[in-house]
């Protein structure tokens, strides 16, 4: 087991298994079509990222670096908390961006009842280090642990 | 964050429960990225991203009745992203059906909506707002509370405004609140490049590819580049903003860029040149064989690789006049060559709804028309993102289109050729 210590961007506590990715992740081109046809495992659609491409995403404990691509990414992440098809945490490598940020706000302050807990600042080590399948806590001080 | 009075007072609901709300989004966004204030939006207008009545996005539809209901609409009117249903656009009997009964089901519910928010007026469905016919040009120094890519990386590089790349509903919050919080790109810092992109190419690179490479290298990063200004020149003229329009999107969709430079063009690099650039920067040089590798590179995601293309965009972002007139130029002399008369794909040129209007003013439409290509104010994307058009095999030279959905992608002049006939 191996701890890392981020920034706390919104709150909570959970404990779920890991999907990585170490090119930013494309929340547009990953989530739209899973959203949008009803994908009870939230497959990712992003053709362009080989390591994340048709893994299924809900309640997993996303790692990425960063999230990239439209401005509709913010709104997306506050969709998919909304209708309960979210990740179950997005632990971010690098300083979390505008539109990740953005949905996470979003999420925490219009929809209620959600939990995603958002960590960001945690490192390239801890992106070297995870790997899919692995058991992952996040505690509310931006601890993160990784088994 | 330090907040002025009023927007204390606001923050704690002295002036309602929602815009308490609003405000708090606000300042959490920007505690994000440890803004000290929130300064004001000094734009006439603001641009949104989402335009789509996409039944799946109803918790967007109910948050903004929540901001309707609440009467907290800004005073500030906007313009808003193409509209993602045409019926010019070629659609079969199922892809109607799939269209307008289930995937967009609510669109004239969310188009209402945005007339009480403050919507431009009728035309304003675009994701080039800025263009002269369309009337949303900031001016350099305004702060924005835009989203939409493209739009945004274009405001800052080409104009010189101030917008960080907000996401959809932060932008309509933002006017909503009179605010931004103040962090990157609208400081001065934030705008200081951290690439340094040398273009050492023999011939003028193709904008979206260009784009594409710098995007997917520096991601969010600001890069400033040199030995593009050998190809585009120092004038801000129509060729060139169509140039950068194009380039600009590629970086922001290929990767998160919001900003560029270009050395002896933008209006920042034009001031202050390499001052721009922070000690340590980065470098990454561009030849011709990167740009062949990053091309080479892209997954082709049909089913059959060597499938006939059944339809062909050109236009996400929204084409200029000037480009409507001569990819007309271009076609024309091509099918000439190939002893043609009509396309032989069927073709879809995109503009804004008021560019589109005043192109249709002059005899280039005429002729485009009689060549066989459709003209649209439709979002390609919008269009493209269902399973159904997902099995279509479409070309495009749009690279924000290939990202997002399974286009493939060709340069200006392949897709020319293709839709013109192929190789004689």
């Amino acid at each position: 087991m191996k701890q890392f210590k981020g920034r706390v961007v919104t709150p909570g506590e959970v404990c779920c298994e890991a999907v990585v990715t170490t090119q930013g992740f494309n929340t547009l081109a990953s989530l739209q079509m899973a959203l949008q046809f009803g994908d009870k495992k939230v497959k990712c659609g992003d053709q362009n990222n080989e390591e994340l491409h048709g893994k299924s995403l809900i309640g997993k404990a996303l790692c990425l670096p960063q999230t990239i691509g439209s401005t509709t990414g913010g709104l997306v992440i506050y969709c998919a908390c909304a209708l309960e098809k979210n990740p179950g945490c997005m632990l971010f490598a690098n300083h979390i961006d505008s539109l990740a940020a953005a949905g996470a706000v979003l999420a925490e302050v219009w929809v209620d009842g959600i939990t995603m807990p958002v960590v960001d600042c945690l490192g390239d080590e801890f992106l070297n280090y995870v790997k899919d399948g692995m058991k992952i806590t996040v505690k509310k001080d931006g601890i993160v642990e990784v088994e | 964050m330090i907040l002025t009075k009023e927007q204390q007072d606001i923050l704690d609901g002295n002036k309602g429960e929602t815009l308490a709300k609003v405000m708090k989004t606000l300042v959490m966004y920007g505690d994000a990225f440890e803004a000290e204030k929130l300064v004001p939006i000094t734009s006439n207008y603001n641009h949104l991203v989402t335009s789509f009545g996409l039944k799946v996005m109803s918790p967007v539809y109910d948050l903004m009745q929540k901001l309707l209901d609440a009467g907290v609409a800004s005073g500030q009117e906007f313009s808003v992203d193409p509209r993602p249903l045409d019926k010019n656009v070629p659609a079969n009997f199922l892809q109607n059906l799939v269209f307008n009964k289930f995937m967009y089901s609510k669109q004239d519910f969310y188009e209402k909506q945005l007339k009480e928010l403050g919507l431009m007026n009728e035309d304003a469905f675009t994701c080039t707002c800025y263009m002269d016919e369309v009337g949303n040009k900031p001016k350099r120094g305004e702060v924005l509370s835009w989203a939409e890519s493209s739009a945004v990386v274009y405001a800052n590089s080409v104009l010189g405004a101030r917008c960080n790349r907000n996401s959809g509903i932060i932008d309509i919050m933002g006017s909503i609140a009179g605010y931004v919080p103040y962090f990157g790109l609208l400081t001065d810092e934030g705008r200081r490049a951290t690439w340094l992109i040398r273009v050492e190419t023999t011939k003028k690179p193709e904008a979206q590819l260009l784009g594409s490479a710098i995007g997917m290298k520096v991601m969010e990063d600001v890069p400033y580049i040199v030995g593009l200004d050998k190809w585009l020149g120092n004038e801000l003229n129509d060729s060139t903003c169509a140039y950068l329009k194009d380039f600009g999107a590629a970086t922001a969709s290929n990767g998160a860029v919001g900003l560029y430079h270009i050395e002896g063009l933008t209006p920042e690099a034009k001031d202050f040149g390499k001052d721009l650039i922070v000690s340590g920067a980065r470098e990454y040089i561009i030849d011709d064989n990167e740009l062949e590798r990053v091309q080479a590179n892209y997954p082709v995601v049909w089913k059959n690789k060597d499938a006939k293309p059944k339809l062909c965009f050109v236009g996400c972002p929204h084409l200029s006049l000037e480009q409507l007139k001569s990819w007309t130029e271009n076609i024309e002399k091509e099918l000439k060559n190939k002893g043609n008369k009509k396309v032989i794909i069927p073709t879809v040129f995109t503009a804004a709804p008021r560019v589109l209007e005043e192109f249709k003013k002059t005899d280039y439409a005429t002729r485009l028309e009689k060549m066989g290509v459709i003209t649209s104010y439709i979002c390609p994307l919008m269009y493209m993102n269902n399973p159904l058009c997902k099995k279509m095999p479409v070309i495009t030279s749009s690279n924000k289109l290939r990202t997002y959905t399974s286009a493939r992608y060709y340069k200006d002049e392949e897709i020319l050729d293709m839709i013109t006939g192929g190789k004689k």
